[in-house]
C-alpha cells in the first residue's frame, strides 16, 4: 500500500498528470517569487522591508518566519529556501559546512534583548533583573516565557541571562518555551506569562507597543546575538538583489527603527 | 483571511479523497466480506493512522525522503525537488493520515449489506461487477459519503504533520490551520480569528452532515 502511494505520488510529481484535464500538482501554483526563510524575531522589521522592496523594485518576495534551528532543519531536509537569515552565526554556519550555502553570508544585524511585563503583572522590570528575582522568590512568578533554547537563538540568550542573574535554577519550573520568540512574546503580551525575555525587534514594533513595560538588557549580559545571513545555493537573480537590498541604507534604517544595532 | 491557504487547504482535502476515496471502496469492501488469517492484523494496520501522533508520522516521511537520506535524493534526481516541502509531500501524509477515517466507514457500510441479500443477487445470476454496482453500492453509498466527509475535514484540521514535512511555504504547503498558526506569530490577531471561525464552521457543517448519514444507516439496520 505504502509503495503504491508512493508510486502515485512519484508519478503525479513528475508530471504524469500534466496532460489530463486536473493538474493535481501543478494547482498550488509554482511561484517565481524567492522565498526567503527567516528568524522569528525578524516578523516585524523584515516585513516591512520586504514591502518597501517590493515598492522600490516591484518583485515581491515570499517570508516564512520561524526559529533558526527549525529552518536550518528545513533547509538540510531540501526546503526550497533562497536566503536565510539567522538570529545568529551558529545556525549558517553549520549550513555553510554542509555545502548548503553561496559563500559564509554577512552579518546583517545585532539583536538585543527585553526584559518584558505586560499590564497588570506583578513584575517590575529593570534590566539587572531584580524585580524578577523579588518575585520569583516571594513564589509570584507563575509562568515566565522565553523562547525554546534548542532552536532559537534569543532563547539561548534569555538562559544566558537568567544564569549569568543566578536565576535559572529558580525559575526552570515557571518556564513556558515558545516555539520562536514571536510565540514566547505572544505567551507574554496576552498576559498568559507574567512576562518574559524578548526580543527588542518584537517589542518596539506598533503591534506590540502599549501591551505592557520593559527593559533591555545589556548587552554584555549574554553572547552577542550577532545575526547572519547567508544565500542558498539555489538563490536567483532576485533573492540576491534583496540580500544586497538588506544592506542598502533603506534597509538598515528600517532595521535601526526595530532595535537592531546595524554593522558598519 | 488568506485567501491562497484556504486554496490550498481545499486541494489538499479533494486530493486526499480522490486518492483515498477509490482505494477505501476497495480496501473496505474485501475487509466487509471475506475472513483471512491476519485479518485483525490488516485492520489493525489500516486503522494505526488514527492513533499515530502526527510528528511520527512526519519523522518518518523526513527520514524517508528527505534530501539527506538516499530515497530522498533518488526522488529529488527524478522530480527536481525534494519530496517534503512539496505540495506532493503534504499530499502524501494527508493520505496516509486519513487511511482509517475512510476505510473504517466504507467497511462498515458494507458489512451492513444483510448476506441474504448479496446470495439472492448472485443467485439471480448478476455478474459481481452487476452486484457491486446495483445492489453493494446503493446500500453502502452513505458509508462512503461518510468517508469521504470525514476525510475531507480532518484534512482541513490537519496541522501537525503540515507544518512538520511542509514547512509552511504560502501558496504550496501554507494550509488554513498553519496560516492561522503564522498569523498568531505576527501577532495578526484578526485574521487568525476569522480563519479560525471558517475552521469551526466546517466542522461543525461536516459532523451534522456526518451524523445526519450514519443515522440513516442506523435506520435502515433497524
Amino acid at each position: 500500500m505504502g509503495a503504491v502511494l508512493a508510486l502515485c505520488v512519484l508519478w503525479v510529481s513528475s508530471g504524469g498528470g500534466r496532460a489530463g484535464a486536473p493538474r493535481l500538482a501543478a494547482v498550488p501554483s509554482p511561484h517565481e517569487r524567492p522565498r526567503i526563510a527567516a528568524a522569528a524575531n525578524l516578523n516585524f522589521a523584515l516585513t516591512a522591508i520586504a514591502a518597501q522592496f517590493a515598492r522600490d523594485r516591484g518583485t515581491p518576495v515570499d517570508l516564512i518566519f520561524g526559529a533558526s534551528g527549525t529552518l536550518t532543519r528545513q533547509i538540510q531536509e531540501g526546503a526550497p529556501f533562497e536566503l536565510f537569515l539567522s538570529a545568529d552565526e551558529d545556525f549558517p554556519r553549520q549550513l555553510t559546512a554542509a555545502g548548503l550555502t553561496r559563500d559564509a553570508g554577512a552579518i546583517y544585524a545585532m539583536g538585543r534583548l527585553v526584559l518584558f511585563a505586560p499590564k497588570g503583572s506583578p513584575l517590575t522590570v529593570d534590566e539587572g533583573l531584580i524585580g524578577l528575582g523579588r518575585l520569583l522568590r516571594s513564589g509570584g512568578v507563575t509562568r515566565f516565557a522565553i523562547a525554546n533554547p534548542d532552536v532559537a537563538p534569543y532563547g539561548k540568550a534569555a538562559e544566558a541571562v537568567l544564569k549569568k542573574r543566578g536565576l535559572w535554577d529558580a525559575i526552570r519550573p515557571q518556564l513556558v518555551l515558545g516555539d520562536t520568540i514571536s510565540q514566547a512574546a505572544q505567551f507574554a503580551t496576552t498576559g498568559n506569562a507574567v512576562g518574559g525575555l524578548l526580543a527588542y525587534s518584537i517589542v518596539s514594533s506598533p503591534e506590540i507597543a502599549g501591551r505592557g513595560a520593559f527593559a533591555l538588557i545589556p548587552a554584555g549580559d549574554h553572547a552577542p546575538l550577532r545575526q547572519r545571513m547567508v544565500l542558498l545555493k539555489h538563490a536567483g537573480p532576485i533573492a540576491t538583489q534583496f540580500y544586497e537590498y538588506i544592506r542598502s541604507r533603506t534597509a538598515r534604517a528600517v532595521l535601526r527603527k526595530y532595535g537592531y544595532e546595524v554593522p558598519q | 483571511m488568506d485567501w491562497v491557504a484556504l486554496r490550498v487547504s481545499l486541494w489538499l482535502a479533494a486530493g486526499t479523497v480522490a486518492l483515498l476515496v477509490p482505494c477505501g471502496v476497495f480496501f473496505g469492501r474485501f475487509l466487509a466480506f471475506h475472513r483471512f488469517r491476519g485479518k485483525l492484523l490488516i485492520e489493525a494496520l489500516l486503522t494505526v493512522p488514527l492513533v499515530l501522533p502526527p510528528t511520527v508520522l512526519g519523522y518518518y516521511l523526513l527520514v524517508t525522503f528527505g534530501a539527506r537520506s538516499a530515497l530522498g535524493r533518488a526522488f529529488e534526481t527524478v522530480v527536481g525537488h525534494t519530496l517534503p516541502f512539496s505540495f506532493e509531500g503534504l499530499l502524501l501524509a494527508s493520505v496516509i493520515a486519513n487511511i482509517p477515517f475512510v476505510v473504517q466507514p466504507i467497511q462498515r457500510g458494507f458489512e451492513a449489506i444483510p448476506a441474504d441479500v448479496r446470495d439472492a443477487a448472485a443467485c439471480c445470476g448478476l455478474t459481481p461487477w452487476q452486484r457491486f454496482l446495483r445492489i453493494e453500492a446503493p446500500l453502502a453509498w452513505s458509508g462512503v459519503a461518510t468517508a469521504a466527509i470525514l476525510a475531507f475535514a480532518h484534512t482541513l484540521g490537519e496541522f501537525g504533520v503540515v507544518l512538520m514535512v511542509g514547512g509552511n511555504l504560502p501558496g504550496v504547503t501554507r494550509t488554513l490551520s498553519v496560516a492561522i498558526y503564522d498569523r498568531m506569530q505576527a501577532f495578526d490577531d484578526r485574521s487568525a480569528g476569522v480563519m479560525a471561525a471558517v475552521l469551526l464552521i466546517v466542522s461543525v457543517l461536516t459532523l451534522m452532515i456526518t451524523t445526519a448519514l450514519s443515522r440513516r444507516v442506523g435506520l435502515r439496520r433497524g
